[in-house]
């Protein structure tokens, strides 16, 4: 069966989020002959739709209104309900950020959808869709099918790989005019704090340092994201390190801080609380370095150091600037 | 300042889950818990009426066992509790227990709804936007501070954390504010919270209590189906422990390894 999708294209200071282009894909792999439309709003929006074609979508609908400059959840689900409505969209995808969870919930009551939030799998079974979400943490999955149309689906960072683009595709790129006025949307944008700029950020990264109880307080965080940096990789931390005020919350990996799916997680000190596990566990490789032998972190790891850490940690760190050539 | 605080019952985070073949949770002796993230959304509630005063009333929809999570949150200092709850409701997906819990929102009367981010559960986040878009409220989700509050201006401002950094926001009152962990630090319940909440009822409202037509709730109105929960694969594999002479020996070893499996 046929799925017409609509793809909101998250626009970050110009630039498509990654996630959405992750779930770009992922729409075109469960359209099944359907049509897939990027939305896309604020600066640099006509460019943002051509991307997007370029990466999968048919066409593309564009609104540069000053009022979706910067994001805010009211004026851009007011604009995703008419655009869904006006195309007959079944499925409405999103990546499942912050703010695509925001834009999920409420379009789904607005559309009177069902809502499948933070995919990791979808496939089509006799052309009927079928998500794979984790629930309880990722301590299960559950598999749940859209009960009716419109659903709106959210994927999750890194579960579905970015598609190849392909210059040579094209497709309509239609504007439009927003939904809300400005004197119509109650919240207002102050400012942004950008944080930890020049650090990737720990939802995209393909590596991440992550630092636990074990690194004994703030300063011991040093070699720890010193390996980070080496690797080109993201700073992560146990709630253990957060809670003792070490380092930020918005540092910390697991059940109630982030949850990550990197190609390689070393967990440093880090004795893997089934709370951290939940965090992390869908990482493709774990290593483990760890002072205690019997630290559960271990039954995750492929491979794992017993050791002092503020030995080990440095000599990495050594080891691949020197391989990597930095 | 009228506030309603939204909650929901969870297994502990320390709890071991297993799942059946019929896709049955269960998960032993775990305690139930209020929702961790609702205890931060309790907590800011508590800390707001203690400087402007008002009400505080923490809402759940379950069946008699979310009595235990109205529970904790009355002991911490919540002035009442309601429950929704009507065999009607059961099976509700969450935009419909958006919609529920923002009728009963209405209904209570409210200047400010706090909630958690999401529940650790269901883990989706999708019921802060819904009752905010079904109340025409604004949104203030994954919010770390709450920087200013002006009851009487019906103005608020607060920090929300978001991939690349903290926007900031400010707003008109009433609005949904769903907070993360960064907020503050939440309070144990104190001795006479917890005597109090021993010999707590909630009030507990029907769908006809809250004029909601039951044929539009519960499972056979949800917009999606669970058609399985099971357990994921056990990670493969088991660990390979590096030793070596010094730790430099060890680190040569460790990248030979991880340079050839191409993760780095």
């Amino acid at each position: 069966m046929a799925h017409n999708i609509l793809v909101w294209i998250e626009n970050v200071k110009g630039q498509a989020a990654a996630i959405s282009h992750e779930a770009l894909g992922a729409a075109r792999s469960i359209a099944d002959g359907g049509k897939v439309t990027a939305a896309v709003f604020g600066p640099n929006a006509g460019e943002l739709a051509k991307e997007a074609i370029a990466l999968g979508a048919d066409s593309a609908v564009t609104c540069d209104d000053a009022t979706l400059a910067e994001f805010r959840t009211e004026p851009a689900v007011a604009l995703l309900a008419r655009l869904a409505t006006d195309a007959g969209a079944g499925v409405v995808m999103a990546g499942a950020s912050t703010r695509g969870r925001e834009v999920s919930g409420a379009l789904a009551v607005a559309l009177n959808a069902g809502a499948i939030a933070d995919v990791t799998a979808l496939e089509l079974q006799d052309g009927r869709i079928v998500a794979t979400r984790p629930v309880y943490a990722g301590k299960l999955l559950s598999a749940i099918a859209p009960a009716r149309e419109p659903v709106v689906i959210t994927t999750r960072s890194r579960a579905f790989p970015k598609p190849e683009a392909d210059a040579g595709r094209s497709g309509e790129v239609a504007s439009v005019a927003p939904v809300l006025s400005e004197d119509a949307i109650a919240s207002k944008v102050v400012e942004f704090v950008a944080e930890g700029e020049g650090e990737v950020s720990l939802a995209d990264a393909r590596i991440i340092v992550s630092g636990g109880r074990g690194v004994g307080g703030p300063e011991g965080f040093k070699p720890v994201a010193e390996l980070a940096r080496a690797l080109g990789g993201a700073l992560g931390a146990s709630r253990a390190a957060v809670d003792a005020g070490w380092i930020p919350y918005a540092y910390q990996v697991g059940q109630t801080g982030k949850t990550v799916s990197p190609d390689l997680y070393i967990a440093c000190g880090i004795s893997g609380a089934i709370q951290h596990q939940a965090g992390m566990r869908t990482s493709k490789m774990i290593v483990a370095v760890n002072s205690d032998p019997e630290a559960p972190i271990f039954k995750l790891a492929r491979y794992g150091v017993v050791g002092d850490l503020f030995k080990i940690v440095p000599a990495l760190t050594a080891e691949f600037k020197k391989r990597l050539g930095k | 300042m009228n506030i309603v605080v939204c909650t929901k019952q969870v297994p502990d985070t320390a709890a071991t889950l297993k799942v059946d073949e019929q896709s049955n949770v269960s998960w032993g002796d775990a305690p139930l818990v209020l929702n961790p993230w609702d205890e931060y959304a309790v907590e800011e509630a508590l800390r707001l009426k203690e400087k402007h005063g008002g009400k505080v009333t923490v809402v759940a929809m379950g069946p008699d066992a979310t009595r235990e999570a109205l529970k904790q949150a009355v002991a911490m200092g919540c002035d009442e509790a309601v429950q929704l709850w009507d065999p009607a409701f059961d099976g509700s997906d969450a935009p419909t227990t958006a919609i529920i819990l923002a009728i009963a929102i209405e209904k209570i009367g409210a200047d400010l709804v706090l909630c958690g981010k999401q529940a650790i559960d269901g883990d989706t986040g999708l019921v802060p936007p819904g009752l905010a878009h079904r109340l025409s409220w604004p949104l203030l989700a994954f919010v770390a501070k709450i920087r200013e509050i002006d009851p009487a201006g019906k103005t608020l401002a607060v920090e929300r954390l978001l991939e690349e950094g903290r926007q900031v926001v400010s707003s008109r009152l009433p609005a949904v504010v769903a907070v993360v962990k960064e907020i503050n630090e939440p309070r144990y319940p104190s001795f006479m919270g917890i005597r109090k909440a021993s010999k707590m009822q909630p009030t507990v409202w029907s769908a006809a209590d809250l004029g909601v037509d039951p044929a539009g709730a519960g499972r056979g109105s949800a917009g999606i189906q669970w058609t399985r929960i099971f357990a994921p694969p056990p990670r493969q594999g088991s660990v390979e422990f590096i030793a070596g002479d010094s730790p430099e020996d060890i680190a040569a070893k460790l990248a030979d390894k991880l340079m050839a499996e191409k993760v780095i």
